[in-house]
């Protein structure tokens, strides 16, 4: 007994001191970016070599006050989530709608529809981007918050994970919906997607986050200051000289945050979201 | 009878009707954003396409493939794909598996250590390369990790400006950064495997290292296959890391696939052969995803 107490014990101290200990150096980087962001540029790089240089000394807040003067810091984050918000509507509406049709309506071309959908689900939107981009540029959708997000509306993976949800919900409560008079558009609408809320929370965070990291396409398609992108703004200062650290490192912490106040938020479906995707697979 | 089939046939059309309502929006979107540039990059592959002379688009047959097949950088680009995939996938999802195994138990603030695992996560790629650029700086006074090294008393590396030590640099960056998240789908594989099974191990007599090899991984089986499948199809589209911390340098050491279109496409404007190098990586990649499907989908 007492033998199996003293086990416990080792335990807990061996799972927090070696956690402690491993996760202080695992985010040391991130906590460097965050402190040298409070320090005057001349800090930054005076005590590296001590473990003081993860703590400012002489806290300032000038370098933010420099990037709100140098950036249009609303209107890079407005960009963000216009592009976002768009993407999102268009997965989370169109994109259901379609998983929808494939899990439980027996049209004609189903088969076909659910065949490409899973093909495509492993094409490199990389490999496509060239004549994406002159596709937009004939349209005139370069350097427009169309081009930015339009192409980018409808992703197969959200489709199939909403597919995937939406055909383990029972035959018997549509059917019921059905003898009531209740047509299948108003069926899903009214019926399927109120009860549907796991899935849709689930690929609302996927796509947000994928959507916020998108750096390649916002990087290609928008040319002037006025559409950028976060992850656009975040490298301007780089290699703009003269450099200025303590600006780039509050740069990189102001960009962090709003995925930050995500994750504290959602946290639960945010881990389940990216569980549940393990789990299908 | 009579009035009950025409009901039912009445019912299909109206199942016909919605689904092409619900269906077509998507379609549309995906045809003419995924179909039709699928199509055109094959098509454009076969044709001389500079971008500065849009009016002198020539069909050249497969000319764009013959010289893509003679061309030194094409398999330079593609040696540091495989190297970055090869190295990048197994370091990663051990690294991941490590961290999870860690934060798999239910103690108190054990919620606290996944966050900071997964916090490299949570910034961006972008952020982290830009950091991490900095971190890695040659000079001992000014980069962060060789300040490290010369105060354990080793030598300052050159990181990205040493063609031996770029891509390496880039691996150990981008397996940190993204551990976080196979770890999280390893912690809800870790929690599906029954306690039943750890109980009887232990009447066996398992050690926690016997418990690992004979419960925990057999029972992580698939969850490990998925976890290797999407990390590797990840690996092989690297580019944000090059573009933002080496622009393919030093001596084209840090180049993949990606960056050769990119730079190929949109630095040189040879569109024509971009597409050629795209369609090859679209092969590459769509044809290894469906082998890995496979050998996952077998025992």
């Amino acid at each position: 007994m007492n033998n199996k107490k003293i086990n416990k014990v080792l335990g807990n101290v061996i799972f927090y001191l070696g956690n402690i200990v491993v996760g202080l150096i695992f985010v040391s980087p991130l906590l460097w970016m965050l402190a040298s962001s409070f320090k005057p540029e001349l800090e930054i790089f005076s005590n590296l070599n001590s473990l003081s240089t993860f703590v400012p000394a002489h806290f300032t807040l000038q370098n933010y006050v420099e990037v709100f003067q140098r950036l249009k810091v609303f209107t890079i984050l407005k960009n963000t989530l216009v592009y976002i918000g768009i993407v999102l509507f268009g997965d989370l509406l169109l994109g259901s709608m379609f998983g929808y049709a494939l899990a439980k309506l027996k049209y004609r071309f189903r088969g076909i529809s659910l065949t490409l959908v899973i093909a495509l689900m492993s094409m490199p939107v990389e490999a496509i981007i060239l004549p994406m981009y002159i596709e937009m540029a004939q349209i005139g959708w370069v350097n427009t918050m169309l081009g930015l997000t339009i192409p980018f509306m409808m992703n197969c993976f959200s489709i199939y994970m909403f597919y995937s949800y939406f055909i383990s919900i029972p035959d018997e409560l549509i059917e019921a919906a059905k003898v009531d008079g209740c047509g299948p558009i108003r069926t899903y609408f009214s019926i399927v997607m109120p009860i549907s809320k796991t899935v849709f929370a689930t690929v609302f965070i996927l796509d947000f986050v994928s959507r916020w990291n998108d750096f390649m396409w916002p990087f290609l398609i928008t040319t002037g200051e006025e559409k950028r992108t976060v992850q656009l703004a975040v490298q301007i200062f780089v290699g703009v000289s003269p450099i200025h650290y303590g600006v780039i490192m509050a740069v990189l912490t102001l960009a962090s945050i709003p995925m930050i106040i995500m994750y504290i938020f959602m946290q639960k479906f945010y881990v389940e979201g990216i569980a549940s995707t393990g789990i299908k697979g | 009878m009579e009035a009950k089939l025409s009901k039912k046939s009445k019912r299909e059309y109206g199942d016909n009707l919605a689904g092409f309502i619900m269906s077509s929006p998507a379609l549309i979107l995906l045809i003419a954003f995924l179909i039709i540039p699928i199509i055109y990059t094959v098509y454009y592959s076969f044709f001389t396409y500079q971008v500065v002379r849009p009016d002198n688009i020539k069909f050249n047959a497969l000319n764009n493939y013959a010289k893509l097949f003679k061309d030194a950088n094409f398999y330079v680009a593609l040696k540091n794909t495989i190297y970055f995939t090869v190295i990048v996938v197994p370091v990663q999802c051990i690294l991941a598996l490590v961290l999870a195994l860690m934060v798999s138990s239910k103690k108190k603030g054990v919620a606290v250590f996944r966050t900071l695992y997964y916090s490299p996560q949570i910034t961006s790629m972008v952020i982290i390369a830009v950091l991490w650029t900095i971190l890695y700086n040659s000079n001992a006074n000014t980069g962060l990790i060789n300040a490290f090294l010369k105060s354990i008393g080793l030598q300052p590396i050159d990181f990205l400006n040493n063609p031996k030590t770029a891509m390496n640099s880039i691996i150990f960056m981008s397996a940190w950064q993204g551990a976080g998240y196979q770890m999280m789908i390893f912690i809800a594989g870790l929690n599906a495997i029954p306690t039943e099974q750890y109980e009887a191990a232990s009447v066996d007599g398992a050690d926690w290292f016997a418990k690992l090899i004979y419960v925990t991984l057999p029972g992580l089986i698939n969850t490990i296959k998925y976890v290797l499948m999407i990390t590797l199809i990840q690996a092989m589209k690297l580019f944000t890391q090059p573009y933002i911390m080496t622009k393919g340098g030093p001596r084209n050491a840090t180049k993949t696939l990606v960056f050769y279109i990119y730079e190929q496409g949109f630095q040189k404007g040879n569109f024509g052969y971009a597409c050629s190098i795209a369609t090859v990586f679209f092969i590459i990649v769509v044809t290894l995803s469906i082998v890995v499907k496979r050998i996952s989908k077998t025992n």
